[in-house]
């Protein structure tokens, strides 16, 4: 038998060595978080944040890029919510897992892990040539909306498989069909999950640049997109445009730009924490 | 099977505080009839052949050790059991001479003739006023708002529980205390008007004082409803039902008036089982 003490022992090392890594890394994230802030800060200015862009630095802004950015990923939430819940409560609630769910399930676990410029060659080809979107704001959103289809299924199922059995069951005793259970019971209890989930999905799919760059989306625009079959950039495109320049005026211009992008993604993830709360809160109170 | 009434047979069990109308059991219809009736989870036979006659107006209780399969069978009298995969039924399910799982049997409009309460209190987490009128309003059972609150407030008053909420209709049902959470379930299944109510272990996680008061509601309700009762207690089972049935590794051992399954058994194994020497 092992003594107490070591026992003891070992679980202090464990414990102190998951603080460890996890401070490790907290600093990193810190440190390049501080480096950009303390690059960017001085650089921010409402006139930044409301200008065009510009051949000189000290007048350029990322007005259309903050634009873009919001228009593109909201439409994209329009286009993966429904697609990526229908699917999940189909998935959750109406297969019988034959073999054909099962082929989809393995496909949507493996697109989850395809490389985001994979999706951006498909969109290019389906959206952008096929459909004869041209590089509009529209194909940007359904090529991202395809690429974080798997995360929201798969955080959806997750939602969904977690809403207790009895809840179903107290349901169908009633009467109830399967589709009055599911809208009335599942999902309205699902629904923390669901939009955490969709939330966090978007906010990886805010920071992509590969995917919109091969479908087209501009480097250089001088106007906002006013519909979804506009010409748009996003934050990263116009950061990543700026940060290959080789003046370093417009390097602070790339910090300040990553500044904007990381309040527009904490502001994102506290929406989704709110979301969570108070969701729960109604749910249990 | 006929002894006087108020003199039981033999000194086994305590008898209710409400002294049952006679000792043979009413002659009332037949609500609920099954023939020859299988269940298997998978490879896994749980019900084996039972055949059994639950009469209208009175209250029968299944009663047996863990996993005999008395559970099982209360849910194949609503089809519950179709929700879990896997699950296949041979035999008969006859209720008023019609039976449930011939093709074409519209599930929903049997379960809301065949009400269930679950053994875990399960409400919705919704408004105690909310819990009651889902029933109603998803079978569209109410055509305007005064009516919905009319049955609403009947179905509460029928489960015994409305002197205790009315004044808070609109707060979440998971304020309630387990017992009283459990009478706004057997409210909410009685609001949709069913004829039978099958009731797996509905006081199992309550007190003894919680349980009193439902046993009570149950005395009073079969009155007007059909019920089945699944229960791990055998005092309880005494205490409330007109008739019980014993089942052992899914098998029906005996069936009969409540009286003489407790106090003069034909089968020793149920003479053994109620006794307490075995389960």
């Amino acid at each position: 038998m092992i003594s107490t003490r070591r026992r003891l022992i070992e679980d202090r090392l464990l414990q102190s060595m998951g603080i460890l890594l996890l401070l490790l890394a907290l600093i990193a994230l810190a440190a390049l978080v501080v480096d950009v802030v303390r690059d960017g800060v001085p650089r921010l200015s409402w006139a930044f944040i409301t200008g065009f862009p510009s051949r000189f630095a000290e007048s350029a802004g990322i007005w259309h890029a903050l634009v873009g950015s919001v228009f593109v990923i909201g439409l994209t939430a329009a286009i993966a919510l429904p697609l990526g819940v229908g699917a999940a409560v189909y998935l959750e609630e109406y297969s019988e897992g034959g073999r054909l769910s099962r082929l989809i399930e393995i496909n949507i676990s493996n697109l989850a892990g395809v490389p985001s410029i994979i999706y951006g060659l498909l969109g290019l080809g389906l959206f952008v040539r096929w459909m004869g979107l041209g590089s509009s704001v529209l194909a940007g959103a359904l090529t991202l909306s395809l690429l974080v289809l798997p995360v929201v299924i798969l955080s959806t199922r997750e939602a969904l498989r977690a809403v207790p059995k009895s809840l179903r069951e107290g349901s169908y005793a009633l009467g109830a069909t399967k589709w009055q259970t599911v809208w009335t019971q599942v999902l309205p209890s699902a629904l923390a999950g669901i939009l955490t989930g969709l939330i966090l999905a978007l906010s990886r799919a805010i920071g992509e640049t590969a995917p919109l760059i091969t479908l087209g989306a501009l480097t250089y625009v001088a106007f906002t997109p006013d519909s979804i079959w506009s010409p748009f950039t996003v934050l990263p495109i116009q950061i990543f445009n700026w940060v290959s320049r080789p003046q370093a005026a417009f390097a602070e211009n790339a910090a300040a730009g990553i500044v904007v992008l990381l309040v527009l993604l904490v502001a994102m993830n506290a929406v989704a924490i709110v979301l969570r709360d108070r969701f729960q809160r109604d749910r249990i109170a | 099977m006929t002894t006087p009434s108020g003199t039981p047979a033999g000194p086994a069990v305590t008898r209710p505080k409400v002294e049952h109308r006679a000792v043979d059991t009413p002659v009332t219809k037949v609500k609920i009839e099954t023939e020859r009736l299988n269940f298997y989870y998978g490879e896994k036979k749980a019900l084996d052949d039972i055949s059994l006659t639950i009469r209208a107006n009175l209250v029968t209780a299944f009663i047996g050790p863990s996993g005999c399969g008395k559970s099982t069978f209360l849910r194949t009298l609503n089809r519950m059991n179709d929700i879990i995969p896997g699950t296949r039924v041979e035999g008969r399910v006859c209720i008023d001479e019609r039976d449930i799982y011939a093709a074409g049997t519209d599930v929903v409009a049997l379960r809301q003739r065949v009400g269930m309460v679950f053994q875990k209190s399960n409400p919705f987490p919704k408004s105690i006023f909310d819990n009651v009128a889902y029933g109603l309003r998803i079978n569209g059972l109410v055509s305007s708002k005064g009516e919905l609150t009319d049955r609403v407030e009947e179905s509460l008053k029928a489960a015994a529980i409305w002197d205790e909420v009315k004044d808070r209709l609109k707060e979440s049902a998971n304020a309630l205390s387990g017992g009283q959470q459990q009478r706004l379930c057997i409210a909410r299944a009685l609001a949709i008007r069913p004829e039978v109510v099958l009731m797996d272990e509905p006081a199992s996680a309550l007190d003894p004082i919680a349980t009193q008061r439902i046993e009570e509601l149950i005395y009073q309700l079969k009155r007007d409803y059909t019920i089945v009762i699944v229960t791990h207690n055998m005092q309880q089972a005494a205490r409330v039902s007109d008739e019980t049935a014993f089942f052992w590794l899914g098998k029906l051992v005996e069936f009969g008036a409540t009286e003489t399954i407790f106090t003069n058994p034909s089968e020793s194994l149920t003479e053994d089982y109620v006794t307490g020497r075995f389960g």
